[in-house]
C-alpha cells in the first residue's frame, strides 16, 4: 500500500504546517509542556503516521489542529497553516466552519462517539444540515457516503441507533460522518486501537482506498508501528511531547536512527524465546469442555454457548498460547480451566486429578498450584492493601507463617524487578508495567505447577509489552512451571509459545507448533488472522530491522 | 505517599467555607445536646404558672417560655437529645440492615436475591411515612416502635446501593485475583469487597441523615412521633403550633435548629461524595 | 422488548400483591380486624357477621384469599368516623390533593430544571453556586416550617390566612414542592453537566456542529432520560410531604384524613389510603418504565 508517489508528493507546496508548536500544561501534570516545539508537515494526498506511546502527547496534536484543545491545556507559542491561510491555535469560532468542511476528525470509541438517542442517519444529515444543504438532499447523500464505507444495507443503516452496530460498523459510519462534507485533511486518532485484528485491517484498508480515490490527507495517529507499516507514506515518532524521527517509511523502518524508535520497532516483532524441554509430563489436560452462560434468575432466559468441546494440554516447562478475537470465547476458557467458572461437560485434569467437580475447601487447597495473571493491571490490585501484604496473602491463606510468607514474598518482589522498598507501597504508586510484575510475583509466589496469563500484556504501552514478556520466559526458565497464554495477538504468542491453538466462536479451528501455525497455516481463518496483522505485508518482503 | 483509607485525603485548608461552617454547627449541636442543661437552672418539664408564655429576652429564661412555663431552652436541649438519638440509631439501623441485605443479594444470587429485591420494590412503592402511620394506626406508639420505624427510612436504597456494588466488585480484578489464589468467600468479602465498597455506604448515610431527621421531626410535628412527657424538636414545634402567632419562639426556634442540622449534614454529605468520587463532583 | 415489557408487569403485579399480603397480616395479626373495620356503634351481630363474611374463623390462606376477593370487588370497609364507606370520604378528599400535588410538581420541574441547567451551562460561575446554593438549602428545608413561616408572615403582614378551605393552592404547592425543587435542580445540574461532557459530545463539536444545536440536539434527548426516573421517585416524597404540609395549611386533602384517621385508629379508612398509595406508585413506576421505551432506544432490544 505504500507507494513511491511518496517522494512526489513531498515535492509540492504542504497541505497542512505546523512549526514551533508548544502547547503547555497545567501544573498538576507530568511535565511542563503537553508538546515541545513540533515541527510537522503533510502534503496533499499523504498519509502521515503519528507514533507514539501514552503520554507522549500524539493525541494533542489533532486537536490542536481542529482547535479543540481543552481548556487546561495553553498554547504557548507555533503556527499552524491550513491551505495557504494561518490557523488560530487555540479554540476560536471560527473554527466551526473549518471543522468538517476542511478537516475532519475520528476518534478511538467510536460508539462513543454516537449520540446513542439518534439514529445515524440523522446525526450525519445534521452535519450536511449546519453546513447549508437544504432538507432535500440530505438523506441522499447520507446514504451515498455509507454506501462509500462500505457498510452493507445503507438505507436501514440510516435508520439504525448506535447501539445496534458493530465495533468496526461504527468506525464506518463514523466515517462516513467525518468525510461526508469532502474536507482535505483526516485526522484519525487511534480508531483501529479498540477493534478486532480483522475488523482493523478491514478499516485501514476501507482508509487507504477512501484516501486514494478522493485524493485524501491523512494524519494517523497510533502507538503500532505495524500500522505504520501498513498504511503510512511517512512517519513521525513521538516521545515525552517531542518528535525524535521523521522520514518516509521505509527509510525509518529499514534504518531507524533514534533508540527509542528502535525500541518500538523491535517491539512490534518481539524475537521468538528459546524453550527447554521439559520433557511430555502433561500437567493441566482438558477434554471436551464446554462452557454455556445462562442468565441469572432475574432476566430473560439467554444462553450463550461460551466454549464448544475445547480439548488441550500443556506440559511441564512448556507454554501454550489460545489466540482469538474477541467474542472467541478465550477468556472464558481460561475462566474455565482456573475453575472461576463452572463447566457444562467435560473433563479438567491437573496433575491427574479431575478438579472439574472440586468444590470449596479441596478446590481452595488445588488453587495453590494453578495460578493466573489478569489483563487490567490497574483494576488487579487492591489499592488498600499494601504490596507486600497482597504478594504474600496466597502463601498466608495455605497455611504457611507470616513471617515466613513475607520472606518469600519480598524475595519474589525483587525476582521481578521490582527494589525491597516496593512492598511498603500501595499500588497506585506504581506504572501499569510495575503492577503487572507485581501480579505475576503474586501468581509466583505460590510456585505453581501453571500459570494462565490473560491478555496480560494487551494493556500495557508495546515498549513494556516487550519487559513482560522476557519476564514471563526468564522466570518460566527459573521455576520451570508450564504456562497458558490467552492473548489476541498472534505475533505476541509466536514470541512466547511452543504450540498455539486458534479459536474462533468458541472452538479451537487449529493447533500445532508455534513456528509451523505462523509459516503454514491450514485453517482459513488461522490465515486470515494473519494476513490481518498489521504490517504484514512490509515485514514479509524483508523490510525489518 | 500515605495510604488510602475510607475517609478522603484533605488537609483542613481544602474544606470549602461552607462545609467548615457545617461542621462547626454540628459540634455545637452535639455539645448543646449533652452539656446545654447546664446553660439552664429549670428542667425540662419544669412548669411555672407565673412564667407563661414569655418571649426570649426574660430574666431567667434566655430563649423564652411555653404555654405551661416551661422553659423553652431545657425543652430545646432535651428535645436536641432525643432528635439526636433517634436521628444517628435510626440511620445507623437503617444502614446496617439495608446494606447487609444488599450485600447478601448480590452474594448469593438466585432466590434469595430475588426476594429481596421484591421486598426492595415493595418499600420502594410505599414512602417510609405512609407505613409508619400505617403502624402506628395499629400498635400503641412505644419509643421502641417508633424508633424502629424511623430507622426503617431508607433501607431500601442502601440495600440497592449495596447490591449494585457488590456486584460490580465481585467483577473487580483484584477480587478474582485473590479468588484464584484460593481465598475463602468470607475473606474475599470481608478483606477485599467490603472495605471498597463502604465508600458508597457512606455517603448514602449523609444523604439518608438529613432524611431520617425530618421524619422524626415531621411526625412528632403531627403529634404521631415522640409523645410527651419525652419531647423532641418535632414534638416541641408541635405544642407550639396553635399559638405561631403569639409566641412564634416556640416554633421557629426548633425549627430552625432542625434546619440547620439538615443542612449541616447535607452539605458535609457533598463534599463527602464530591472527595471520593470525583467523576460526580458537584463543581 | 416484550420480554422487557412482561417483566415490568410482572415486577409489578408482585410487588401490589405483596404489599396487600403485608397489610392483610399486619390488619389480622394486629386485634380483632372485623371490629376494626366496622363503626364503633355496630351491635355485636353485625360484627360477627363481618367476622364471619371475613371467615375469621377459617384457615388463614382461605381469609387471605376472601380478603383479596373482597378488596376485587370493592369492599373496603366503613370509616369509623362516619359510617360511610372509606372509599366515598377518601375520592371525596382526592381531587384536593392531586390539584396540591399536581401544582407542586409543576412547579418543581418549571422551577428546578431550569435552574439546574442553567446552573451546569454556568458551571464554575458565582451565579452556579448561588443556585446551587439555594437548592441545598430547599432540600434541607423542613416543609412544615416553610409552611409555618409563610402563614407567620402572611398573617403578620397581610392579615390572611393561608391556609383551609377556601385558601389558594399556590402556598401549599410552593411549601410541598420546595425540597423537589432543590433536588430536580441539583440532579439536572450533573445530568446536563455529564452529558456535555460526554465523548459524542465533543465528537459533534468535532464535527463542526455549534454549540446551540449540540445542546438542543445531543445534550438534552439523553440528559432528559434519567430525568424521567427523577421525577418519578419524586412522586413518593410529594406523597410523603402532602401529609405533613395539608396539616399546617388545613388543606382538606387526603394527608389531612390519613393523620386524622390514624390518630383516631380508624384501621379501615387508613388501609385503604395505604393501598391507594402504593397502588398509584407502582402505577407511577410502570408508566416510567414504559416511558424509558419511547425515550431509549437501547431499552428496545433488551
Amino acid at each position: 500500500m505504500n507507494d513511491v508517489c511518496a517522494e512526489d508528493a513531498a515535492a509540492e507546496a504542504p497541505l497542512l504546517t505546523i512549526a514551533g508548536l508548544t502547547v503547555s500544561l497545567p501544573i498538576y501534570g507530568d511535565r511542563p509542556e503537553a508538546l515541545s516545539d513540533i515541527e510537522l508537515a503533510i502534503h496533499p494526498g499523504e498519509t502521515l503516521c503519528l507514533v507514539g506511546e501514552s503520554g507522549s502527547g500524539k493525541s494533542v496534536i489533532g486537536q490542536a489542529i481542529l482547535g479543540m484543545l481543552p481548556y487546561a491545556l495553553r498554547v504557548k507559542s507555533g503556527l499552524l497553516k491550513f491551505d495557504g491561510l494561518v490557523m488560530p491555535p487555540q479554540r476560536d469560532l471560527a473554527f466551526g466552519a473549518i471543522r468538517s468542511a476542511q478537516i475532519s476528525m475520528i476518534f478511538q470509541d467510536a460508539a462513543a462517539c454516537l449520540n446513542p438517542v439518534r439514529t445515524i442517519g440523522s446525526q450525519l444529515s445534521e452535519i450536511l444540515a449546519v453546513h447549508g444543504v437544504i432538507r432535500r438532499d440530505r438523506m441522499a447523500r447520507v446514504v451515498e457516503v455509507l454506501q462509500n464505507v462500505a457498510l452493507p444495507e445503507p438505507e436501514r443503516m440510516a435508520r439504525s441507533y448506535p447501539h445496534e452496530l458493530s465495533g468496526g460498523q461504527a468506525q464506518r459510519a463514523v466515517i462516513a460522518a467525518a468525510l461526508l462534507l469532502k474536507p482535505k485533511l483526516l485526522i484519525a486518532d487511534e480508531p483501529t486501537t479498540a477493534l478486532d485484528v480483522t475488523t482493523q485491517s478491514e478499516i485501514l484498508y476501507l482508509l487507504d482506498h477512501l484516501k486514494k480515490i478522493r485524493g485524501l490527507s491523512m494524519l494517523f495517529i497510533t502507538h503500532d508501528f505495524g500500522v505504520v507499516a501498513e498504511i503510512a507514506d511517512r512517519v513521525a515518532v513521538m516521545r515525552d511531547g517531542h518528535l525524535v524521527e521523521t522520514g518516509n517509511t521505509r527509510d525509518v523502518l529499514s534504518q531507524p536512527q533514534h533508540p527509542y524508535t528502535q525500541k518500538l520497532i523491535a517491539a512490534t516483532r518481539p524475537k521468538p524465546q528459546q524453550h527447554n524441554s521439559g520433557g511430555d509430563i502433561p500437567i493441566l489436560e482438558a477434554h471436551g469442555i464446554n462452557l454455556i452462560y445462562r442468565s441469572s434468575f432475574l432476566s430473560k432466559r439467554k444462553v450463550l454457548r461460551a466454549v464448544k468441546n475445547v480439548s488441550l494440554r500443556v506440559d511441564r516447562g512448556k507454554t501454550v498460547a489460545v489466540v482469538g478475537e474477541s467474542g472467541s470465547g478465550k477468556s472464558s476458557l481460561a475462566k474455565a480451566l482456573l475453575r472461576l467458572e463452572d463447566i457444562e461437560s467435560g473433563s479438567i485434569t491437573f496433575k491427574g486429578t479431575e478438579i472439574s467437580d472440586l468444590k470449596g475447601a479441596s478446590l481452595r487447597e488445588m488453587r495453590r498450584s494453578f495460578q493466573v495473571v489478569l489483563q487490567d493491571p490497574f483494576s488487579a490490585l487492591n489499592p488498600r492493601q499494601t504490596i507486600l501484604s497482597a504478594v504474600s496473602e496466597g502463601p498466608i491463606m495455605h497455611g504457611v507463617s507470616v513471617k515466613d510468607a513475607q520472606k518469600k514474598a519480598t524475595d519474589m518482589i525483587k525476582l521481578v524487578g521490582l527494589s525491597d522498598q516496593a512492598g511498603e507501597r500501595y499500588p497506585q504508586e506504581f506504572s501499569g508495567g510495575q503492577r503487572q510484575r507485581i501480579c505475576i510475583a503474586r501468581a509466583l509466589v505460590l510456585t505453581p505447577d501453571l500459570l494462565i496469563a490473560d491478555e496480560a500484556v494487551s494493556a500495557l504501552d508495546v515498549s513494556i509489552q516487550a519487559q513482560i514478556l522476557d519476564l514471563f520466559a526468564d522466570m518460566q526458565k527459573r521455576f520451570g512451571f508450564a504456562m497458558l497464554f490467552i492473548t489476541h495477538d498472534l505475533v505476541v504468542a509466536r514470541a512466547i509459545a511452543d504450540e498455539i491453538l486458534v479459536m474462533k466462536s468458541g472452538e479451537i479451528v487449529e493447533k500445532g507448533p508455534s513456528g509451523q501455525i505462523l509459516e503454514a497455516p491450514k485453517h482459513p481463518y488461522t490465515a486470515k488472522l494473519l494476513a490481518a496483522a498489521p504490517g504484514s505485508d512490509l515485514f514479509a518482503q524483508g523490510i525489518s530491522p | 505517599m500515605t495510604d488510602p483509607t475510607v475517609f478522603p485525603q484533605s488537609d483542613v485548608n481544602t474544606i470549602p467555607l461552607n462545609v467548615k461552617l457545617a461542621l462547626v454547627f454540628i459540634a455545637l449541636f452535639v455539645l448543646f445536646a449533652i452539656f446545654g442543661h447546664l446553660l439552664t437552672p429549670h428542667g425540662f418539664r419544669e412548669t411555672s404558672l407565673f412564667a407563661r408564655l414569655k418571649p426570649p429576652g426574660t430574666e431567667s429564661y434566655p430563649l423564652g417560655t411555653d404555654a405551661r412555663g416551661r422553659d423553652l431552652l431545657a425543652r430545646l436541649v432535651t428535645g436536641a437529645q432525643i432528635t439526636l438519638v433517634v436521628a444517628i440509631v435510626g440511620t445507623v439501623i437503617g444502614a446496617v440492615l439495608g446494606s447487609l441485605l444488599g450485600i447478601l443479594a448480590a452474594a448469593s444470587r438466585g432466590k434469595t436475591e430475588a426476594i429481596i429485591v421484591a421486598a426492595v420494590d415493595v418499600q420502594a412503592s410505599l414512602p417510609i411515612i405512609i407505613v409508619a402511620l400505617f403502624m402506628l394506626a395499629m400498635f400503641d406508639n412505644s419509643f421502641v416502635l417508633f424508633l424502629l420505624l424511623v430507622g426503617l427510612n431508607g433501607w431500601e436504597v442502601y440495600a440497592r446501593l449495596m447490591r449494585g456494588a457488590t456486584l460490580q466488585a465481585k467483577e473487580f480484578g483484584y477480587v478474582i485475583a485473590v479468588r484464584a489464589l484460593g481465598a475463602s468467600p468470607m475473606r474475599i468479602y470481608l478483606r477485599h469487597i467490603l472495605p471498597n465498597i463502604l465508600n458508597i455506604a457512606l455517603v448514602q448515610f449523609t444523604v439518608n441523615l438529613p432524611l431520617t431527621v425530618l421524619l422524626e421531626t415531621a411526625l412528632s410535628f403531627l403529634g404521631l412521633g415522640v409523645q410527651p412527657p419525652l419531647t423532641s424538636l418535632g414534638q416541641i414545634m408541635s405544642e407550639g403550633r396553635d399559638r405561631l402567632m403569639t409566641a412564634w419562639w416556640l416554633t421557629l426556634l426548633p425549627g430552625a435548629i432542625i434546619f440547620c442540622l439538615a443542612l449541616s449534614v447535607s452539605m458535609i454529605g457533598d463534599w463527602l461524595r464530591d472527595q471520593l468520587d470525583p467523576t460526580l463532583r458537584n463543581e | 422488548m416484550t420480554g422487557y415489557i412482561i417483566s415490568r408487569l410482572f415486577r409489578a403485579v408482585v410487588t401490589m400483591l405483596l404489599t396487600v399480603s403485608m397489610v392483610f397480616l399486619f390488619i389480622r395479626f394486629s386485634g380483632d380486624p372485623a371490629a376494626a373495620l366496622v363503626p364503633p356503634d355496630a351491635p355485636q351481630e353485625v360484627i360477627d357477621q363481618y367476622a364471619e363474611a371475613m371467615g375469621l374463623d377459617k384457615p388463614l390462606w382461605q381469609q387471605y384469599s376472601g380478603y383479596v376477593g373482597g378488596l376485587l370487588q370493592g369492599n373496603f370497609g366503613f370509616s369509623i368516623h362516619t359510617g360511610i364507606a372509606v372509599e366515598e370520604v377518601f375520592l371525596d378528599r382526592l381531587p384536593h390533593t392531586l390539584q396540591l400535588g399536581i401544582t407542586a410538581l409543576f412547579l418543581a420541574i418549571a422551577i428546578g430544571i431550569p435552574i439546574g441547567a442553567f446552573a451546569a451551562v454556568q458551571r464554575g460561575s458565582v451565579l452556579d453556586r448561588f443556585l446551587m446554593g439555594v437548592s441545598v438549602l430547599a432540600f434541607a428545608m423542613p416543609n412544615f416550617l416553610f409552611g409555618l413561616i409563610l402563614i407567620l408572615v402572611a398573617a403578620l403582614s397581610f392579615k390572611t390566612f393561608l391556609g383551609g378551605e377556601n385558601a389558594h393552592v399556590i402556598w401549599p404547592a410552593l411549601t410541598l414542592g420546595l425540597a423537589s425543587m432543590g433536588s430536580f435542580a441539583r440532579f439536572t445540574r450533573s445530568s446536563v453537566l455529564e452529558t456535555i461532557n460526554a465523548p459524542y459530545v465533543r465528537a459533534a463539536e468535532a464535527r463542526g456542529i455549534p454549540f446551540h444545536i449540540r445542546l438542543s440536539h445531543h445534550v438534552v434527548p439523553n440528559a432528559a432520560i434519567p430525568m424521567v426516573t427523577l421525577i418519578g421517585l419524586s412522586l413518593g416524597s410529594l406523597v410523603a410531604g402532602s401529609v405533613v404540609t395539608e396539616q399546617v395549611f388545613a388543606w382538606p386533602g387526603v394527608g389531612q384524613l390519613l393523620v386524622r384517621s390514624v390518630a383516631t385508629r380508624d384501621l379501615a379508612q387508613v388501609q385503604f389510603i395505604v393501598l391507594v398509595v402504593a397502588f398509584t406508585m407502582v402505577m407511577a413506576n410502570l408508566v416510567v418504565d414504559m416511558l424509558y421505551l419511547v425515550i431509549d432506544p437501547r431499552i428496545r432490544v433488551k
